[in-house]
């Protein structure tokens, strides 16, 4: 791509996708904002009015907005946390020669496999069920009183739930990324008298910096819209206390019947992804340039 | 101070014998080069001593203490690694100072022997940058500060100038013979390079398939190889090995003379052949030339005798430096 010619060509080849692409993001993004613009209840269809920046406004001052608003920065920063933290631990477990290898991987990237209504169905059922779950049994063979996981503490919950689905993600990139550690260079550390919590400290961890950085953007992206474990087990209650901007919207479209007002809602949760991608470019983007 | 001694070091993967047990005796001070085709066992020996492997049987000691059991960092020994293994994300001080700092050292004396080995490198104007930022001789330096900068017993050398190109190899080779002379420390280096091995070592070890075929100083071993091993590894070109009839005429199953040591002449008495090949190089010129009954000789000439491919030849062996090999290569003194 040295010459013009060759950078024109270039640009008229992507051109189809780019297009392509713009046209997917623009349309539904334009009918959006035109709805958000609208008085559109589904009751009553056919009856839309203009609204000017109504749905903005009661959206923006709805109490729930700010109670969700804090339930996603809480929900997307504990899945964050845990899962970097819990991938980068069981990444070096797994880097270790250990018996049965093979089948301790599969076994660890497996739950990325299960879909999301599924093991959110089987946390709810399965472990967390304060009657006949799991976790119920073992607290009262050890004699102490079971926890109701999504009445006491339903945010928790959740966020154990999506970490769960979430950890092997961040497993398997970290491990990869422990892999392609130069041998010589662990070697040299060796004979720098680097012991094993000095060696993580200044060879592995700066090693899995941008790793670590891809992780963090490419699962902001999805924690930010996390719907169906939220759908499944608590629906955004009790109250408001499992409810993030995704299942607001949701929960104002379809249990409100008021498609300006969720449109509104979305075009904020936009805004808001973007000032999140924003602030997380700014504070770890660097860890990306070579 | 840092003399190494082994003793019957004996080193398995599995069930392959790399080193069946080896002996050897490193004076302090000494430039020992480690020379061997590949897969002779150099590299692994060198693992060894410096505790990056551990030792299937065998004693190995360090002025006189047993360290086998030792971990790497406790040997007081520092390696120079063929790709250099430099940390990529800290800078030139960092890297150097690095094993200072897992040492304990306080950080004003850490400050002052990093500055101290960076000049002795040429380094000082590169202090802050990063790995990357540096060319290969630069990184090859930074290396080398990493394990100066420890004043260690020894340094280990594997391989160091394998990624450098051919004429700052020449430099780095000079550049780390006189180092190593100014500090007097004990050096092992290992190389398959013999042109390197010739130029840098005060005592060269010839090792194949893990065993010590000869241990002498460069001269000793181009001038007395012990056996057809290394008769055949040092020296470039090659030495000719001739068997048959020129041989068994000297009571030796094979005889070697180097091309050096082979003159051509128009006419005389000698082989008579036939010139295959003429490389000249200037100073030296390469012929190769077919003799019938005894193979293809190499005979090196000094400057321009304006010999051609084609042209018939004889070859007059020098009788005085004839190497003579029994039946299982060991050279007849």
């Amino acid at each position: 791509m040295s010459t013009r010619e060759t950078r024109a060509v270039g640009r008229l080849l992507v051109a189809p996708s780019v297009i392509l692409l713009f046209l997917w993001m623009i349309v539904p993004l334009a009918l959006t904002i035109y709805f958000s613009l609208l008085r559109y209840d589904l009751l009553n269809p056919g009856m839309e009015t203009f609204a000017g920046l109504d749905n903005y406004y009661w959206f923006l001052t709805d109490p729930a907005f700010s109670t969700a608003l804090a339930n996603t920065l809480m929900l997307v920063g504990a899945v964050l946390v845990i899962t970097v933290v819990g991938g980068t631990l069981f990444a070096l477990l797994l880097d270790q020669p250990v018996f049965g290898q093979k089948v301790l991987r599969l076994m660890v990237i497996a739950p990325f496999f299960v879909m999301p209504t599924v093991s959110a169905l089987v946390w709810k059922n399965l472990l967390m069920h304060p009657v006949s779950g799991l976790f119920a049994w073992i607290a009262n063979s050890l004699g102490l009183t079971p926890v109701d996981w999504f009445a006491e503490v339903p945010l928790l919950s959740v966020i154990l739930i999506v970490a769960w689905q979430w950890l092997p993600f961040a497993t398997l990139i970290l491990l990869t990324a422990l892999q392609s550690l130069d041998e010589e260079q662990k070697e040299a550390a060796e004979m720098d008298g680097a012991g094993a919590i000095p060696f993580f400290f200044y060879i592995v961890l700066p090693h899995l910096a941008r790793p670590i950085t891809v992780v963090i953007l490419i699962e902001t992206i999805f924690l930010l819209t996390v719907f169906a474990e939220i759908f499944v087990t608590t629906g955004g209650g009790p109250g408001l206390q499992t409810t993030n901007i995704a299942f607001l919207v949701y929960a104002q479209a379809l249990l409100q019947y008021d498609v300006g007002g969720a449109s509104a809602g979305g075009i904020v949760a936009v805004v808001l992804a973007n000032i999140v991608a924003f602030f997380l470019v700014r504070i770890i983007g660097k860890n990306l340039e070579a | 101070m840092g003399n190494i001694r082994l003793e019957a070091v004996h080193k398995a993967f599995g069930g392959v014998n790399v080193i069946p047990g080896i002996d050897l005796d490193i004076e302090d001070g000494s430039f020992v080069v480690f020379v061997g085709p590949s897969g002779c066992g150099k590299s692994t020996l060198l693992r060894l001593i410096a505790g990056l492997e551990d030792v299937t049987s065998g004693r190995i000691f360090i002025d006189g203490a047993n360290v086998v059991d030792l971990p790497a960092a406790r040997r007081g020994l520092s390696m120079v690694f063929q790709s250099y293994a430099l940390y990529p994300h800290m800078s030139v001080r960092n890297n150097i100072g690095f094993g200072l700092k897992m040492a304990g050292q306080p950080k004003d004396e850490i400050k002052r022997k990093v500055e101290a080995a960076a000049a002795s490198l040429n380094l000082t104007q590169y202090l802050d940058r990063k790995p990357g930022q540096l060319s290969g001789g630069q990184r090859q330096r930074v290396a080398i500060g990493r394990a100066i900068v420890r004043e260690p017993k020894a340094f280990l050398f594997d391989e160091p100038l394998s990624n450098l190109d051919a004429a700052l190899r020449v430099n780095m080779r000079l550049e780390i013979a006189s180092l190593q002379k100014k500090l007097g420390t004990t050096a092992i280096y290992v190389t398959h390079d013999q042109v390197e091995a010739m130029t840098m070592a005060d005592k060269i070890v010839v090792l194949n398939a893990g065993n010590v075929e000869q241990v002498g100083s460069p001269i000793e071993l181009y001038e007395r190889p012990a056996n057809l091993f290394v008769a055949g590894f040092i020296g470039s070109p090659k030495m000719n090995l001739i068997t048959g009839a020129p041989a068994s005429s000297l009571g030796a199953e094979t005889i070697g003379v180097r091309p050096e040591h082979l003159v051509a002449a128009r006419d005389g008495e000698g082989w008579k052949g036939r010139i295959a090949v003429a490389e000249h190089l200037g100073s030296d010129t390469f012929l190769y030339v077919e003799v019938p009954g005894v193979g293809t000789l190499t005979s090196r000439t000094v400057g321009e005798l304006g010999f051609k491919a084609g042209e018939s030849v004889v070859l007059i062996p020098d009788a005085k430096r004839i190497h003579r090999f029994d039946k299982t290569g060991k050279a007849i003194r």
